[in-house]
């Protein structure tokens, strides 16, 4: 057995595994982090086939750029968003996995009767490098094919930002009126001018979540975090349902 | 080693993404699965190289990443659209030129 077949026997079932747990797992993250262990076993296949730079690309771009990509997608959608189980089209998933495998089963057949020559060794292949070799190719006969994927590239990032960018609503507060509306408010109350008061003052705890005790011994309600308040109402809220 | 392995291997990674994209519901997750197969696709482009010889098949797996990493941009934004207008990054959700 040669290096590289060992190589292939061991990572080939792992980048299989990855796939399956891809497809398998009901989470969106546990989904792209099995994708990310197909994609690195790819990347070791494409360096065991004589093609370092393509494997290192496929870490840097795929296992680095589009795998956070997706991760900073799901974080926005977010990561509890799993998949329901229910069917909408009844035994769709059945004819699906049975179509699959008849193809599957068809293209492995037709795919494995076809000849394909001995590979070449790399010292012939990458003959100058490969690096070398792809810029030689991809410079001169990939020439236009290069300089519209620019192209495209451009307008990739041009769409993605027409369609994340978000009309707003209301018209941005500047300093000028967050400090009129401090020092002016509508209800003439200037109490809260200097600042509203800082959690913890006076009390047994400086945490944020310790109200500051007013001189009677009560607790300010100003100081308590706006963000702790609705997060407390909305756990309440949560155990009641339960 | 022969290189029918890889080509099989390729086959059946593609038909793995192919199931995904057919089965699961969650948009996120088809779009993984289109990319498991765009990449299953490349290691088949790898192997030609190697076995005709020539870089060709190299430089098209290439061109395959960089259309694949616009194709994600684009379709990731399109989703966090549909997401944020409807709530759900389920697929079945979006029905809405459905009659």
């Amino acid at each position: 057995m040669t290096g590289e077949a060992v190589a292939f026997w061991i990572v080939a079932p792992i980048t299989v595994l990855g796939g399956i747990g891809l497809v398998a797992s009901r989470k969106a993250v546990h989904s792209a982090l099995w994708l990310a262990v197909t994609m690195i076993g790819l990347a070791v296949l494409y360096v065991t086939q004589d093609a370092p730079f393509l494997g290192v690309v496929q870490v840097i771009v795929y296992t680095g750029a589009v795998m956070m990509l997706f991760l900073f997608v799901i974080m926005l959608v977010g990561v509890d968003a799993s998949d329901s189980l229910v069917e909408t089209l009844k035994g769709q998933r059945l004819a699906a996995i049975l179509a699959v495998s008849g193809f599957a089963s068809l293209l492995i057949s037709a795919v494995t009767r076809a000849t394909i020559g001995a590979p070449v060794p790399a010292a012939e292949l990458n003959a100058g490098g490969n690096v070398e070799g792809l810029a030689d190719l991809i410079f001169t006969d990939y020439l236009f094919a290069f300089e519209v994927t620019s192209a495209l590239l451009i307008t990739a990032a041009v769409g993605a930002l027409v369609l994340a960018l978000t009309p707003r609503v209301a018209p941005r507060r500047s300093q000028k009126d967050q400090a009129i509306a401090r020092f002016r408010p509508a209800d003439g109350d200037l109490s809260q001018a200097a600042g509203l008061p800082t959690p913890g003052v006076l009390a047994r705890h400086n945490a944020v979540g310790t109200p500051a005790l007013l001189p009677d011994g009560s607790p300010a309600e100003a100081s308590y975090s706006r963000v702790l308040r609705a997060r407390e109402e909305l756990e309440a809220a949560q155990e009641d349902e339960q | 080693m022969n290189p029918m392995n890889y080509i099989v291997l390729s086959a059946i990674l593609f038909s793995i993404g192919a199931v995904g994209v057919l089965v699961r519901r969650n948009a996120l997750v088809v779009f993984m699965c289109v990319e498991l197969m765009l990449n299953a696709a490349n290691l088949a482009f790898v192997t030609f190289a190697r076995t005709s010889g020539t870089l060709d098949g190299q430089v098209t797996a290439f061109f395959v990443m960089v259309v694949a990493a616009a194709e994600v941009v684009v379709g990731l934004a399109i989703i966090m659209m549909i997401y944020r207008s409807r709530r759900s990054a389920s697929v079945d959700d979006a029905s809405l030129l459905k009659l």
